[in-house]
């Protein structure tokens, strides 16, 4: 198993190599100049050229390709365009609000969605589950940003419950239930379309699970539906819920563009929208260097998960 | 005369579909004896297997409907029994094993603690003694290794070896009935003589009483003292093991026994019964075997047969049997059995207590 991690983290080095190509050529051909950021009424021709050359646009691609690596294997992420800020130091500051705002979420939706789906297909074709799987086909369906917008509108708006967005109040920054209203509006965006997804699949794999013959088995050994529950289906079916988990889990760094928009959080997800509209190549180069070591840490972990809940899973030497 | 434990008495069981109700077992009625086995025969279909699950009561829920009739257990009726109730008897009093051995245990649970499970359920030992017995149980199915075997996933066992641990499994909490659902289907023919032996030897052991259900007459003739022969969800001929195999009188049986291959049957020769069983939908009127049967007579279409009593021991659900019914002639290999079944029977001096006109059409 050691050696099997190993040989996936050594094969994942060219594939961030890889991916980190194809960034930078997507980067750099949008279309647009991040110089034209700077351009003040006053300016002529030459003092444009000079800002180019000092933001070190004027070289090759290949150039400036091999440069960025240089600079990323020495620990320098480089600086951000628009404030000239070190974008290490960028990127850490939005990292903790949508680790935040993506983790509570997550929890929120897997301590709701793993009961609602087991619910859900142990009473299959009941009340109880149509009303479960309508809910979860409104979720899915709707899309984030209008579920944000109706909630802003309703509950912080008109009903002044909530505030409409931000993290904190300034000068609240201690205050926990401040936070936590902040927090409440986007959780529930995030969190229901986390579980809507999350409850489908859990739904469908208890589902299988309890058609194995091996449920049969287990019923007339004269277990009760509890002790079939958690010692036959659970660790069955866990299989496609890991691997839901896993596609969730990179999330959590990337962050969530639509919603922390909506809701003004000051996280990646925010961050890369305002990155790609003044095209802040670094910044955008190390967000997504940052969401493709996410994915393929994810991946990893999820394949080392099959092999733990599932005895056949071997991955040989 | 030894006692009866399971009476199962005008079972019967429909099951809702899509396309209606289906009628899978029609007014089912047999006892089990204490130490007997009794076999279930018939092709795919007929309802053995329904009948049998129906007594622990494993079918789906849901869409099962139990609709007449009762299974006597210990003066109780299992079918009216509270879920509560009846998982202290699944397991403990009434074990099985199923015919698909290699998806019949969980993958993801070691063999000993799937055996050890049901002994912590229903003999409340801790799990240390529970798993104690658990590698006593694998050492006496006769899996090599009983210690390092215990701790091993389903996967790492062949399909022989499965079965086994069902078979540990089903014994574990020393079960008064065993059921054993085709267990020896899916089985390569050598691994099927050792599974079959197996579950003899321990029947004796334990002094259980077995109930075997399969589609393989040699399987039968390996282990049954009684037989009960199904089609199309009812019983229509039950009796000694002895008596359906030598002496039958439904003519079903005879076509059964008749595609039995023998080592003088050549390829072409093979017998089979003509048609296909009736679609359990539409159940067609009078006896649901009359389509296929070339004995069949004109009341066979238009009434269902009641039981015609054979010996004490032997009943027949044929109009052949009726006092008034013409004398048929059965197939020749059923004339060699009867005359097999007579020198039986002179040997035992019980000569002609069989007096059903049909025995002495063939002479």
């Amino acid at each position: 198993m050691g050696v099997y991690v190993l040989r996936r983290l050594v094969i994942s080095i060219p594939v961030l190599f890889l991916i980190s190509v194809g960034a930078f050529i997507l980067v750099h051909l949008t279309p647009g100049d991040p110089a034209d950021m700077y351009i003040t009424p006053d300016m002529t021709q030459a003092d444009i050229e000079l800002t180019r050359i000092s933001l070190g646009l004027d070289k090759s691609w290949v150039i400036q390709y091999f440069e960025w690596i240089k600079n990323f294997f020495s620990g320098n992420l480089g600086f951000s365009f628009t404030n000239r800020q070190p974008v290490g130091e960028i990127i850490m500051q939005r990292l903790n609000p949508t680790l935040i705002l993506m983790g509570v979420s997550l929890v929120v939706a897997y301590l709701s969605a793993i009961p609602l789906g087991i619910i859900s297909a142990l009473k299959k074709n009941s009340v109880l589950d149509r009303f479960i799987i309508g809910w979860t086909f409104f979720n899915v369906s709707f899309p984030p940003f209008f579920l944000g917008l109706a909630l802003i509108y309703v509950l912080a708006v008109q009903l002044g419950l909530f505030p409409t967005g931000g993290m904190v109040r300034l000068g609240q920054e201690n205050d926990i239930a401040s936070r936590i209203m902040h927090l409440t509006l986007p959780v529930i965006v995030m969190a229901s379309q986390f579980s809507a997804n999350m409850i489908r699949y859990v739904r469908a794999s208890v589902l299988d699970v309890l058609e194995q013959n091996y449920i049969r088995t287990a019923v007339s050994k004269g277990l009760t539906e509890w002790q079939i529950l958690f010692s036959h289906v659970f660790r069955n079916s866990l299989i496609p819920i890991v691997t839901v988990i896993g596609t969730d889990l990179p999330k959590i760094i990337g962050g969530a563009v639509i919603t922390e928009q909506i809701f003004q959080w000051p996280g990646i997800g925010s961050l890369t929208v305002a990155a790609i509209n003044s095209r802040d190549y670094p910044i955008l180069m190390t967000i997504v260097i940052l969401s493709a070591i996410a994915v393929l840490c994810a991946n990893l972990l999820v394949d080392v998960l099959y092999a733990v809940i599932d005895p056949r899973i071997r991955y040989e030497k | 005369m030894k006692e009866t434990i399971l009476s199962v008495k005008d079972l019967t069981i429909s099951f809702q579909t899509l396309d209606g109700k289906v009628c899978a077992v029609q007014g089912v009625t047999f006892d089990l004896k204490k130490g007997e086995t009794l076999a279930i025969v018939g092709e795919s279909g007929s309802g053995k297997s329904v009948s049998v699950k129906a007594i622990n009561r494993v079918l789906p829920q849901g869409n099962t409907l139990y609709e007449k009739g009762e299974i006597l257990y210990n003066g109780c009726n299992l079918l009216e029994l509270p879920e509560k109730e009846m998982q202290k008897i699944r397991g403990k009093k009434i074990a099985m094993i199923f015919q698909d051995p290699m998806t019949s245990l969980n993958p993801t649970m070691t063999v000993g603690k799937q055996i050890a499970e049901s002994i912590v359920k229903h003999q409340k030992l801790s799990e240390t003694e529970a798993m104690k017995e658990a590698v006593n149980l694998i050492d006496l199915v006769g899996i090599r290794n009983p210690e390092e075997s215990s701790k091993n996933y389903p996967h790492q066992f062949s399909g022989g070896m499965r079965q086994r641990v069902m078979i540990a499994l089903s014994l574990a909490c020393k079960p008064e009935i065993l059921i054993a659902d085709e267990p020896t289907t899916a089985l390569d023919v050598t691994i099927q003589a050792q599974i079959l032996d197996l579950i003899d030897e321990l029947k004796e052991k334990l002094n259980m009483s077995v109930i075997f259900i399969t589609h393989d007459l040699g399987v039968v003739a390996h282990v049954a003292d009684r037989v009960a022969v199904m089609y199309a969800g009812r019983i229509i001929e039950v009796g000694t093991a002895e008596e359906v195999f030598y002496y039958p009188q439904h003519p079903y049986t005879w076509g059964l026994i008749c595609s039995m291959p023998s080592l003088d049957t050549e390829d072409e020769n093979l017998y089979s019964i003509p048609g296909a069983p009736p679609n359990l939908l539409n159940m067609p009127k009078g006896d649901a075997f009359a389509q296929r049967n070339a004995y069949a007579l004109q009341i066979d279409f238009e009434e269902k047969p009641p039981f015609f009593k054979v010996s004490d021991s032997h009943y027949a659900a044929t109009w052949l049997l009726h006092p008034d019914a013409p004398k048929v002639i059965p197939p020749e290999e059923i004339l060699r059995r009867y005359k097999t079944f007579k020198s039986f029977n002179k040997k035992e001096k019980e000569v002609d207590v069989y007096d059903a006109s049909i025995a002495c059409a063939g002479e």
